[in-house]
């Protein structure tokens, strides 16, 4: 079949004279390209582009879109990224050209509609969370921890204690949650977890002191097992003087169920791009808004909504804002997306969801178990993580048993994070069971062959148009022509 | 995992040689094992002045970055110029692939590191 096939990159495939448009010469011979061009500017050879048909590259770049494993063609149980269906819904909404078709430095009386939209969406959010105030401005995940960092510390100087420099991590955060802190200014302390996978009480109370400047927290956590103690922590943080930051990468798990805000947390992000369905991976973009209690309104980015006689406009003057964090109203376009899901979605619907992923995980982690190991046994939240103990035995690796999936036309779950040899696996609430037994069964199925014919795992894919890549030579023997 | 007897070891997984006021280093099988597939080593320039436990060498394999740290203070002396373009070496002989020779400036260092049992503890050897 022609679509397996490798194809060829875009340079291979060029000829010299093929081109797409053809332009009519200037009557008048045109401009003189010396005089109007200094000649330092001017470059000295042909640029090295391909040279194609329209319609060679129309086919080129189909073929590759028609090879790549998305959420729109395959099960992607990336764990920790929340790979669920995009609804197209989202995309008509965000495509309405009252939003599309708008210029961010248009004056806010004409912008009304837009304007309202993201202040409905702070409000929804800080509902969804228990929160007071959200910053929509940051664009990512750990865009949004960077900017919930900069608030800890602006309101720690404020109250006179800047010198709280410690933020403690737990030992299986997200690796984002130490570097955020890092590059906030903060010195990283590692909590340790327990066997079960939740966080080591005692320790935390151990290390919390009069330096601590936050205790940063995933929950449930990247094992998918809920923090049930997240009320000591939050106590033993706040008797402390540290505030506590959420990190809503698992979200996913506690739409509508819980909320972090009456957990104890003080600030948290989300990340869209996950729970709330809009676009993750190859670009996105993503957002990952920023929400804070009452107490640290002041610090979040300029410019605020702020509604004025009845119509809403952008209020810059907000001394003891941390700034400016990304241009114009964040990644505008996505909050519509995200908006469009809360709201096609409503309460009822979002905690269906968050139900259903939790009920897919558990279901799919009963179903491989007998061949998987469990790192934390017992029930999961929307994920979970298992380890290979067999074939690992056997001299498999991880990486292997995720090529072999992709030829059950699964994309791989999270690999060896947040512990070395696992699978972590997210389902997410879009999938049926049918799928699910469809995956169960194909891990199963690698199982027996890491036993009875473990080269055909070793050397897999073998139903793709490439094979595994020589990564170790591409490495050693870069080919950077271009 | 080899681990020789003969060399003396850090926590971070180097090994070192005595060679009279020199110490040469290079990585244990350990930590190669672990790194995988080797692609890419940068050595400090000879006559650098190192201290202990500051990153002086690079390396880079499929899987990860990593720093590789002077066991003791003192000058580099020598480096393996061949290695570079030969990184899988390390994979394949790790105690032959000596990185770098420091000429030592304080050998009373050589007591913080490790022998060869204790090395093979602490990897769960």
């Amino acid at each position: 079949m022609e679509l397996l096939e490798p194809q060829p990159l875009i340079f291979e495939k060029s000829r010299p004279g093929a081109r797409a448009a053809r332009f009519p010469a200037f009557a008048d011979g045109g401009a003189d390209l010396d005089a109007a061009v200094p000649a330092q500017f001017r470059r000295r050879e042909a640029a090295g582009l391909p040279e194609l048909s329209e319609i060679e590259v129309v086919r080129h770049f189909t073929r590759l879109s028609q090879l790549n494993f998305s959420v729109d063609t395959h099960f992607y149980p990336l764990g920790s990224c929340t790979m669920k269906y995009n609804p197209k819904v989202n995309d008509r909404m965000a495509a309405l050209p009252g939003f599309a078709a708008m210029h961010p430095y248009q004056p806010a009386a004409t912008a009304q509609g837009a304007l309202e939209l993201l202040d409905d969406l702070e409000h929804l959010l800080c509902e969804i969370c228990g929160m007071d105030r959200f910053s929509l401005q940051p664009a990512a995940g750990a865009h949004g921890e960077f900017t919930g960092l900069l608030v800890i510390r602006a309101h720690l100087k404020s109250k006179g204690e800047g010198h709280r420099n410690k933020v403690l991590v737990p030992d299986s955060a997200h690796g984002t949650n130490p570097s955020s802190a890092r590059q906030a200014g903060f010195d990283v302390v590692t909590v340790p977890s327990l066997p079960s996978g939740q966080v080591d009480v005692a320790a935390l109370e151990r290390l919390a002191g009069p330096d601590t400047a936050a205790l940063m927290l995933t929950n449930p956590n990247t094992l998918g097992v809920f923090e049930s103690r997240i009320g000591d922590m939050a106590a033993i943080i706040h008797r402390a003087g540290g505030l506590l930051y959420y990190d809503g990468a698992n979200m996913n798990a506690l739409l509508g169920l819980a909320r972090p805000g009456d957990m104890g947390f003080d600030v948290v992000h989300l990340n869209l791009h996950k729970s709330f369905s809009t676009p993750h991976g190859g670009g996105g973009p993503g957002a990952g808004p920023v929400g804070v209690k009452a107490f640290l309104d002041p610090y979040l980015p300029v410019p605020r909504l702020r509604r004025v006689e009845g119509a809403l406009a952008w209020d810059h003057d907000r001394p003891q804002s941390v700034g400016r964090v990304r241009s114009f109203a964040g990644n505008f376009g996505i909050l519509v997306r995200a908006y469009t899901y809360i709201r096609a979605h409503g309460a009822e619907g979002m905690e269906r969801n968050s139900r259903a992923a939790i009920i897919n995980a558990n279901y799919l982690k009963a179903k491989v178990r007998a061949r998987y190991r469990e790192a934390a046994p017992g029930p999961c939240m929307h994920e979970f993580v298992v380890v290979p103990d067999e074939a690992i035995a056997r001299g498999i690796k991880v990486a292997d048993i995720a090529k072999r999936l992709l030829d059950f036309g699964f994309h791989s779950p999270t690999l060896s994070w947040p512990i070395r040899n696992c699978l972590m696996i997210e389902p997410t609430e879009t999938e049926s069971r049918e799928t699910l037994d469809r995956f169960a069964d194909a891990l199963t199925r690698i199982a027996d062959e890491a036993a009875s014919d473990p080269e055909k795992v070793r050397s897999a894919p073998h139903r793709l148009p490439v094979r595994r890549m020589d990564e170790v030579a591409a490495a050693r023997n870069l080919d950077l022509r271009a | 995992m080899k681990v020789p007897d003969h060399l003396k070891y850090t926590a971070t997984h180097e090994w070192v040689r005595i060679e009279g006021d020199l110490a040469a280093v290079g990585i244990t099988d350990h930590a190669q094992a672990e790194l995988t597939d080797i692609v890419y080593l940068e050595l400090p320039a000879p006559g650098k002045q190192v201290t202990a436990k500051s990153p002086v060498a690079a390396i880079e394999s499929v899987k990860a970055a990593s720093d590789i740290y002077a066991p003791v203070s003192g000058e580099i002396a020598e480096v393996n110029a061949a290695l570079p373009g030969d990184p899988g070496a390390v994979n394949a002989r790790p105690y032959e692939s000596w990185m770098f020779k420091i000429r030592m400036s304080d050998p009373g260092e050589l007591a913080a590191l490790q022998d060869a049992d204790a090395y093979r503890k602490s990897i769960g050897g």
